[in-house]
């Protein structure tokens, strides 16, 4: 499903006075902002990610940073570079997550060759065993493949999640728990 | 725009408490060094031998080196207040720099002067292992201090914050150090300090980098 609220987003000048509205208390400011900012931190992740999902997911971590750190706006001073520098800094820091995630992973396109001695195929078995790690995620229960996604790959804390599965924090811990049970017997069985 | 980010604009509006605004950095800074300044001066006033000390800051040479050691510790301070909140120029972090460069000329030039007079007597560790051990106690309780109060701004880049406080933070304690220091610098005193502030530095970027962002 898709809204858009582009025709009554707020403009640019009033989101310090919403912030300050915001850190007072008044919700309804907050969501008219949050909304309002939305389309500015998207072009600030576009310019270090192309992925249409990742930008999401920069977007999502921003919102998450700028409501933690909502108190330490000074509604005197100009809202734009606030904001700027936290998108700027949460779009790099899923930019490492990814390099560091890169390291671990390959993507040779697969090779055939086995070799008689057995550490010399370690290659090709460890993209085997990703192969099935990515089967067994997909076999998961949709809820239990969420929140190992939010909290285990995406480094959520478990707060955070919550925000943004709209779950309780103690239904994601029982999910995580599950979840990783559910891999390990599976593929401890294979 | 997608179900999870309406369900994540709506879920954070409905949790938005109020929230106390932080008071100006440099509000924040001065208060953290007037009471490290009340402690330092109870300090000095009971432990210290005044009388001595006085003796030595006539020298014009210790005067600068003084003034050097505690701007560093001041305006160290104030760029980290600043420096940890996310619209704040990086350039903050130089503010300590030329300070620091006055400290390390002035308190080189009389090891030199000493080195000159003692020969290379000047090169022996003596006493300075005793102002290498007071720089890093002194600067556990003042880190500690400063980390929490500079956590409430949630710093984007911890480790740059925790090591221009960690400055702050080394040159405050060799700044007290020199009422407990009945002597002049030797070249040897002067690397101890030296390695001592680096050390605290270091730490304390360390320190900054493992708390994560945000710190």
């Amino acid at each position: 499903m898709t809204r858009t609220f582009d025709h009554d987003l707020a403009s640019e000048a009033d989101w310090p006075r919403l912030m300050a509205a915001a850190q007072d208390g008044d919700r309804a400011a907050y969501e008219r902002l949050l909304r309002a900012i939305l389309p500015f931190i998207r072009a600030v992740a576009a310019r270090h990610h192309r992925a249409p999902d990742r930008i999401e997911d920069v977007a999502q971590d921003v919102l998450l940073t700028v409501h933690r750190m909502r108190h330490t706006y000074d509604p005197a001073r100009p809202f734009g570079p606030w904001l700027a520098a936290i998108a700027r800094r949460r779009s790099i820091d899923l930019l490492r997550r990814q390099r560091r995630i890169g390291a671990v992973e390959t993507s040779d396109s697969p090779a055939y060759e086995t070799f008689a001695d057995p550490g010399a195929n370690k290659g090709t078995e460890a993209r085997d065993a990703s192969a099935d790690l990515a089967r067994t995620l997909r076999s998961l229960p949709q809820r239990q493949r969420e929140a190992l996604e939010l909290v285990k790959l995406r480094e959520l804390s478990l707060a955070d999640a919550a925000r943004l599965s709209g779950r309780s924090v103690g239904a994601l811990k029982v999910n995580v728990h599950r979840a990783l049970k559910f891999l390990r017997t599976r593929l401890a069985g294979e | 725009m997608t179900d999870a980010m309406d369900r994540l604009i709506t879920g954070l509006a409905a949790s938005a408490a109020p929230v106390r605004r932080l008071w100006p950095p440099a509000v924040r800074a001065t208060l953290w060094l007037m009471v490290v300044a009340a402690l330092g001066a109870a300090a000095i006033l009971l432990f210290s031998d005044l009388a001595t000390f006085a003796q030595r800051a006539s020298d014009p040479k210790l005067a600068w080196e003084l003034a050097g050691t505690l701007l560093t510790g001041i305006l160290a301070i104030l760029a980290a207040f600043e420096l940890s909140l996310p619209d704040r120029s990086p350039l903050w972090a130089l503010l300590p720099l030329p300070p620091l460069a006055l400290w390390v000329a002035s308190s080189g030039y009389s090891c030199y002067e000493h080195w000159i007079g003692f020969g290379p007597g000047g090169w022996e560790l003596g006493e300075s292992a005793n102002c290498f051990r007071f720089i890093l106690a002194l600067s556990v309780p003042l880190g500690v201090s400063l980390l929490a109060v500079l956590r409430r701004s949630r710093p984007l880049a911890p480790a740059r914050v925790a090591a221009v406080g960690g400055l702050g933070i080394a040159a405050l304690a060799a700044f007290l150090l020199q009422f407990f220091h009945p002597f002049d610098v030797t070249v040897m005193d002067l690397s101890v300090h030296l390695a001592a502030v680096g050390l605290v530095v270091a730490i304390s970027s360390l320190a900054g980098r493992a708390a994560g962002p945000p710190l």
